[in-house]
């Protein structure tokens, strides 16, 4: 579902005197349908580099990334889009909203793109929040003042309602308690259950060893300073 | 799905406008589809509003073409098109929001006229069904139904700029422009007419294409986005690819000059 081919990127910092940073290459990685795969290494090794390579807001200078049909390394904007919408989630550390939306309407907006109707949507917004366990009075308001954990359950809720075939999970359950983390496992199990294919960092171990089935090592894909 | 299969909404080619030996803007190239939303950002000077104005028919090119695919002839340039066609396409197809609200208003025409207006230039005559329409549209940019025979004037910035939406959007238009939509505005209006605009543009299908200088605004609003400098397009893409990595050293000056709020 996921493959990952060969695929280096660096950076080049323009307005410091054109210097060059590689920060990934020859990266490969494979991910079947139901699997979860972790990404591991040493802040700083990639792993968050690696993972908006494969969502497409970075771009990868070679290699092929593969996520569904569509080629992320070479597509052209709007099929990364419809890629987006249609095939691939992914719930970051940052929730980034328009202003004065409501948490419902933010959470029901991946169902919304792909036309599914307002109440059908909100009815699965809803009742996900209330699994996350989001107070109810907290539906109607946008996210943007909630707390660092309500956030990141409004951000869990967004990638978990519409059923990707492939999601991306930037530390799914970070900043969150004890019934929270088992809430957001028992979602990340019933994706693959279903046949997602996922691709997470996991800083919690004991989480990463519950629901992912291999771990790849992103520190053998930074390459060595010249 | 390849390029191929589907008809872009608005295909630029090589489009350039100079202003006596000044580049305006220069072989500028890109195709926009149905539904999407595309930002033009760049500082002031940049040609990003001589290219809008070119896309929309206020200027005429020097050189290009600016295809557009009409509803009963498929892609046709709009360059080439007859002062009365391309006026019709601008009432019915086209819809152009000016940053200053009053531009794009008539301030001595009521609210429900000014709505009706553009209505009647497609050849509305029924009056219940005008008035109708612009109480709908009222309603929907947020405009109380008591306000309907107030002129403009009367009426505080934002929501002269919501207004200015509604007479916009009342024929059904597929392509809209808009300069700086959200300038000169409080940041709480600008976040009310932010979500107006997002949620107009998913309900209607509508494609936008939006000048501004703000990235917080394209970030929110655009799938894609150009950044201009000296009428170059020095880099396009993904909105959130070229904010998050920007390749070009003009965006990456851009882009780590904006304030962290």
């Amino acid at each position: 579902m996921i493959e990952v081919d060969a695929a280096a990127k660096s950076f080049t910092l323009h307005n410091q005197g054109g210097t060059v940073i590689p920060v990934m290459q020859d990266a490969s990685l494979r991910v079947a349908p139901g699997e979860c795969v972790a990404l591991t290494g040493a802040s700083g090794a990639g792993k968050s580099t690696l993972m908006r390579m494969i969502y497409g807001n970075y771009l990868t200078q070679s290699g092929r990334i593969i996520v569904g049909q569509t080629n992320v390394a070479q597509a052209a904007p709007r099929e990364v889009l419809a890629m987006r919408r249609d095939v691939l989630g992914y719930v970051s550390q940052f929730l980034r909203v328009v202003p004065r939306v409501a948490t419902r309407d933010v959470v029901a907006e991946p169902l919304r793109a792909v036309g599914v109707s307002r109440d059908e949507a909100f009815q699965q917004a809803e009742e996900l929040l209330a699994r996350l366990n989001v107070p109810r009075p907290l539906w109607d308001l946008s996210p943007t003042t909630f707390s660092g954990g309500e956030q990141q359950r409004v951000n869990i809720a967004r990638g978990f309602v519409y059923t990707y075939p492939a999601l991306l999970l930037d530390e799914p359950t970070a900043s969150l308690d004890a019934t929270n983390r088992e809430t957001v496992l028992s979602l990340i199990e019933e994706a693959k259950t279903r046949g997602c294919a996922i691709v997470g960092i996991f800083h919690d171990e004991a989480a990463r060893s519950r629901v992912c089935d291999r771990e790849v090592d992103v520190s053998v894909f930074t390459p060595v300073a010249a | 799905m390849t390029q191929s299969t589907v008809t872009p909404l608005l295909s630029v080619r090589d489009l350039t406008k100079k202003y006596g030996p000044r580049i305006g803007c220069a072989d500028v190239d890109f195709d926009l589809y149905a539904g999407e939303v595309m930002g033009i950002v760049g500082e002031s000077g940049s040609g990003k509003s001589t290219l809008l104005n070119c896309l929309a028919g206020h200027l005429p090119p020097d050189s290009g073409e600016v295809l557009f695919d009409t509803r009963e002839a498929g892609l046709r340039d709009t360059v080439q098109m007859s002062e009365p066609e391309r006026r019709m396409l601008s009432r019915t197809d086209w819809a152009f929001v000016h940053q200053h609200a009053r531009d794009g208003l008539r301030m001595g025409v009521s609210a429900g006229g000014n709505v009706g207006e553009r209505l009647m230039a497609v050849g509305a005559r029924h009056y219940g069904d005008i008035r109708g329409a612009a109480v709908d549209w009222l309603g929907r940019v947020e405009i109380a139904e008591d306000r309907i025979d107030d002129r403009p004037t009367a009426f505080s910035g934002g929501m002269q700029q919501r207004l200015q939406i509604a007479r916009n959007l009342v024929t059904g238009p597929r392509l809209v422009f808009m300069d700086e939509p959200t300038g000169g505005l409080d940041v709480s209006v600008q976040a009310r007419l932010l979500d107006l605009v997002r949620g107009l543009v998913r309900e209607m299908g509508l494609s936008a294409i939006i000048v501004t200088h703000d990235l917080a605004v394209v970030r929110l609003l655009a799938d894609r986005l150009m950044v201009m400098k000296d009428g170059h397009v020095v880099e396009s893409g993904l909105t959130d690819q070229v904010l998050d990595d920007p390749q070009h050293g003009y965006t990456q000056l851009l882009v780590s000059s904006v304030l962290q709020v």
